[in-house]
């Protein structure tokens, strides 16, 4: 995994939407021939992915949300960001 | 008791599918020879009126499935495809559209954006001018794909190339992926030619030598790592040279289902070639009650159809027995063994087939994909020395 810029700002491609599945109950990511399914952490942070906040805020915001450290959180923030670039769901 | 119990729980244990193929026509043109549609396409007078596609839509988003690809044939040929396309925004469907990129003007595009289009996969049959429009048999669709990729672009709509990949067009894997780069795609797939229907009519003309299929598949793997955030490229390796069969539409009737033009409801693109299987119309039965019990949705659903060695398979839900359209096709039983697997007893015939087609220097003309007032002989004859040589 590469480390993240803390300041860039991730952002939806377009063609990426995120979507309320009422059928399962659950949030999920909808996105070229592909549907990622999002718990309840990895939702807290992609929906926070809208090119505004930046990583640094994203961390803050969600120990915060968790009741955690923003050291306990960044690790999971920046594997989650960085694997959604790597499949172009998001960019910076 | 305890059955009716077994029952309700087997029900529930079926998931809806995510996403929904809809072949709104059979009307292409293009005449790739491995196109995907059954040999016995159906006219423009069988397809389904708006009313029925609009009905499929609504039933789709209400059992939970997520996405639609409108594909065909060309599905842009169909006059109500921004009506539906509208249909699936409203009812909040991600919807992908399949397209040969020919017959699609700007203004059309635009109107298909409008109606909440998300994503459109373009097919690509080679990286070379020439030859891409000899494959599809049509002079100038190779510029006119360009130049509609080219409007997708500049829209910002997300663009997908879809190659199938044979022995005349291998060796363009390179070229492909800098076409796609070129083009701003942001996924392509590169696919191996399936040989079912028109793919199995051609196969001799289409089978890849198992070097040509290494150096494929080497020259992918590195532009993988190599474009890492910039190109997603799928891959779907083709099954005769494997020793273990493919999990078939990711196991038969458990993530993925078609509708014909006809209306017709079925588990995967070729599943009519099966006989003595019932398909459900959509006209006729609700939509999840035949994905749910439909007969040609229960039939090979799970495990419990298979016969041994499969049955003891450790690999048995991994691949789920493979194809059952390829066991039909190549080992005379849809029931049998996927003849890919290394355990069938026609495995190595298979394996040889392939590998004399594909050192023939000089294969067989391509029967092109075509209605069939015009193929009818042609076809004919190509299924009667297919199962001669197979």
């Amino acid at each position: 995994m590469s480390t993240l810029d803390s300041r860039s700002t991730p952002r939806f491609l377009p063609g990426v939407r995120l979507h309320h599945d009422q059928t399962r109950g659950q949030w999920v990511i909808l996105a070229p021939e592909r549907v990622i399914e999002l718990d309840e952490v990895a939702h807290a942070i992609v929906q926070r992915c809208n090119g505004e906040r930046s990583i640094e805020t994203i961390v803050a915001e969600l120990a915060d949300e968790f009741d955690a450290t923003p050291e306990e959180v960044s690790g999971d923030v920046q594997a989650l960001i960085d694997d959604l670039i790597g499949k172009r769901i998001l960019r910076l | 008791m305890n059955i009716m119990l077994a029952e309700a729980s087997r029900a529930l244990a079926v998931a809806p599918p995510l996403a929904v193929l809809l072949e709104l026509t059979h009307r292409c043109p293009l005449a790739c020879p491995y196109c995907s549609n059954p040999l016995e396409l159906a006219s423009q007078r069988e397809e389904m009126d708006t009313g029925g596609w609009l009905n499929v839509i609504d039933q789709a988003a209400t059992m939970g499935v997520l996405q639609l690809h409108f594909s065909g044939g060309e599905p842009a040929l169909r006059k109500d495809l921004v009506e539906l396309l509208q249909r699936a925004r409203e009812r909040g469907l991600y919807s992908n559209l399949i397209t040969s990129g020919i017959g699609i003007d700007e203004a059309k595009l635009d109107r298909m954006i409008e109606a909440g289009l998300d994503h459109v996969q373009l097919s690509l049959q080679d990286a070379t001018r020439e030859s891409a429009d000899h494959i599809a048999g049509y002079k100038g669709s190779f510029d006119k794909k360009l130049r509609f990729a080219g409007w997708v672009r500049e829209r910002e709509l997300p663009l997908t190339l879809n190659a199938v990949v044979h022995r005349h067009n291998a060796g363009n894997v390179p070229r492909m992926i800098e076409l796609a780069l070129a083009l701003g795609a942001s996924r392509l797939e590169v696919a191996h030619t399936q040989y079912y229907g028109w793919g199995l009519v051609n196969r001799a003309a289409l089978m890849p030598s198992r070097e040509q299929l290494d150096a494929a598949t080497a020259v992918v793997e590195e532009a993988r790592v190599r474009l890492r955030g910039t190109l997603v490229i799928d891959y779907v390796t083709p099954d005769y040279y494997a020793r273990r069969p493919k999990a078939c539409m990711g196991g038969w009737a458990q993530k993925f289902l078609n509708i014909s033009p006809r209306g017709d409801v079925l588990p995967c693109h070729a599943a009519e070639t099966i006989p003595g299987m019932y398909f459900d119309n959509i006209r006729e039965r609700p939509l999840l009650d035949i994905w749910q019990h439909g007969d040609a949705f229960e039939r090979y659903r799970g495990t419990a159809w298979m016969p041994e060695p499969c049955q003891s398979c450790p690999k048995k839900e991994v691949d789920w027995g493979g194809c059952r359209c390829q066991a039909l096709a190549l080992s005379g039983a849809a029931d049998t063994l996927d003849p890919v697997c290394e355990k069938s007893p026609d495995h190595a015939r298979i394996r040889a087939a392939a590998e004399l087609e594909s050192a023939n220097a000089a294969p067989p003309p391509f029967v092109y994909r075509r209605p069939p007032r015009s193929t009818n002989s042609v076809i004919g004859s190509g299924i009667a020395s297919l199962s001669k040589s197979v």
